[in-house]
């Protein structure tokens, strides 16, 4: 197979087997939780618990003061990896393909930079969890497995669109398929918080509120 | 002329150029011409001048097989060299079916005979794809097959030129599902060189310019899927006046927006530049005059294998080749039907332990009433 068939592999069945993967593996995922329900209060119920719920979402994603450091860096990796998802002007050409609608995206050295700043953040942090002895502990071979296939695409669009590497449309290729590998894992391992972390927040949130603690 | 007059024929082409009153100034201008076409150093035109005008009519076989002739419509709006001084002055063009006069026994004698001639000689030229399927009966001719009539020429052939992407890749005819099971010169003749030039059509000066650096220097050098360098060594892209609107995010969103009129990049529109190899932005076509992108519409990528097969030409290169969303709905019901079988299970398994529970006794742990 030579690099013309890769793409074509990868535009093509590639791209459908992945999504299909993703999406029955997503819904599935979502409703399995919330189907488990919540177990009995036994005491006498304070609130509904929607306000905390949603107060938690919030302030879950706000910055905490302590660890600075790793803190900006998981910001810097998660504003990037969304701005380079869905503010690239190609990727808002497949988004605009798929949905019939989406918004413009931003200019190419705008999305370089994020780029660039991300994969800064994602090797601090992934250095940070070997140093530091209780991140080192506390991180499971899973969680290599995750940071991997989170930064491979990083390197392989950034690779593409700068011409580096031996060929463009191997680069395009194998950047599309490090994409989709991306898009079957999502629903197995913990990069499920794409799309689970509202919901694990708001439960978390209104249990507490619905046993009056400040969430 | 017939190939044995041809070949009992020992004037050379500079012979033969002055017996027809073309100038020496002339015929170094053309040399100059194609040497930097090829990107070849200065002193190459002076040695192409060299060789060609020592050289002898070189006997070519043009095989056309399934293809739809547009190879040979290009090359005939060659310029320079124009087709009429590479027939006549470069090289014997013994057969080909479109161009030649002879019909019917007497074209087939003649490829005949310039095969018995200039064997191991001549460069055999082939457009078109070869049908393999059902013994390869979906096309043939004078009721020999393509493939046939391929193997037998091939065999020998000095060197084999690949025009077009059919004869390169398979091209159309190989385009999924391909009903007759088309394949290209390169999947079949495995024991002798070949140079392919592909597109859809190709550039009528990449024909020529190869053709005539075959002649005076022998094979060019070949990209990994046999194409010239010179010709094909860079992207539409990279060498596309419309880059910088690309790295600006500036593009035409339809052919007659505001962005079209302003020459904006075409990419959103379909544009294939970025992964095609070509000369399009830089030799151009019809004698220099323009090129698809610089006439408002975005490059098919028609120099890459299976490019037929790579989804719309009108939709982004960053797009899939099928439409996702089709496939997401399905699986959004099919994750939602197993998901609520699964929730519901979950729910019997509960209910089930609940009712199996029983509380835990004093004398469950040894205690005494």
């Amino acid at each position: 197979m030579n690099e013309v068939e890769l793409l074509n592999w990868a535009r093509g069945p590639g791209l459908a087997y992945a999504t299909v993967i993703m999406v029955f593996g997503l819904t599935l995922r979502v409703i399995e939780i919330l189907s488990l329900g919540r177990p009995k209060e036994l005491a006498e119920v304070r609130s509904s618990g929607t306000a905390d719920g949603v107060k938690l979402i919030v302030k879950r994603s706000l910055p905490e003061p302590r660890n600075w450091r790793y803190i900006t860096a998981s910001y810097i990796f998660h504003v990037g990896l969304l701005v380079v998802i869905f503010f690239f002007i190609p990727h808002t050409q497949l988004f605009r393909d798929v949905f019939g609608w989406f918004w413009g995206g931003w200019p190419n050295y705008i999305i370089d930079f994020f780029t660039v700043l991300s994969i800064a953040a994602m090797m601090y942090v992934l250095v940070q969890r070997r140093i530091d002895p209780a991140r080192r502990i506390l991180t499971r071979f899973s969680d290599y497995v995750v940071w991997v296939v989170t930064f491979i695409p990083f390197v392989t669009g950034y690779m593409a669109f700068h011409r580096l590497g031996p060929d463009y449309t191997l680069m395009l290729a194998l950047h599309i398929l490090s994409v989709e590998l991306l898009m079957v894992l999502l629903p197995v391992t913990k990069l499920t918080h794409a799309v689970t972390f509202a919901i694990s927040r708001y439960y978390t949130g209104s249990s507490m509120g619905r046993r009056g603690i400040k969430a | 002329m017939t190939p044995e007059e041809n070949n009992e024929t020992t004037e050379t082409l500079g012979q033969n150029l002055i017996g027809n009153g073309v100038s020496r100034r002339t015929f170094l201008k053309f040399c100059s011409t194609v040497a930097s076409a090829m990107a070849l150093p200065p002193t190459a035109a002076t040695a192409m001048a060299e060789t060609l005008s020592k050289a002898t009519r070189q006997s070519v076989i043009w095989l056309s097989f399934q293809e739809c002739t547009g190879c040979t419509e290009s090359i005939t709006r060659s310029h320079k060299p124009t087709l009429e001084s590479l027939i006549f002055d470069f090289v014997s063009l013994d057969y080909h079916h479109t161009l030649q006069a002879a019909s019917g026994d007497a074209a087939e004698h003649a490829r005949e005979e310039a095969q018995k001639a200039h064997k191991g000689k001549y460069i055999l030229i082939v457009d078109g794809s070869i049908p393999l399927k059902d013994d390869g009966v979906y096309s043939t001719i004078a009721g020999i097959t393509n493939l046939q009539m391929l193997k037998d020429v091939a065999a020998d052939a000095a060197a084999i030129v690949s025009v077009g992407t059919c004869a390169a890749y398979g091209g159309l005819p190989k385009a999924d599902p391909n009903p007759t099971g088309a394949v290209a010169v390169q999947d079949i003749i495995k024991d002798k060189p070949i140079i392919n030039i592909p597109g859809c059509p190709p550039i009528p000066v990449v024909m020529t310019g190869v053709l005539a650096h075959v002649l005076t220097f022998g094979i060019p050098e070949l990209d990994k899927h046999g194409r010239p360098v010179a010709f094909y060594g860079d992207s539409i892209h990279d060498r596309c006046y419309r880059r910088p609107f690309y790295d600006r995010g500036l593009f035409a969103k339809s052919f007659d927006d505001e962005g079209a009129r302003k020459g904006w990049c075409l990419f959103e529109v379909g544009c294939k530049g970025p992964v095609t190899h070509n000369a399009c932005a830089t030799v151009k076509w019809n004698n220099g005059a323009s090129f698809p992108i610089q006439s408002g519409h975005g490059c098919i990528g028609c120099s890459e294998p299976d490019f037929w097969d790579a989804g719309s030409f009108y939709k982004a290169l960053s797009t899939g080749s099928i439409n996702p969303g089709e496939w997401a709905t399905d699986a959004l019901l099919a994750g939602a039907a197993v998901g609520v079988a699964s929730g519901i299970l979950n729910k019997a398994s509960k209910s089930k332990a609940e009712k199996d529970h029983k509380p835990v006794t004093l004398e469950d742990m040894g205690g005494k009433k």
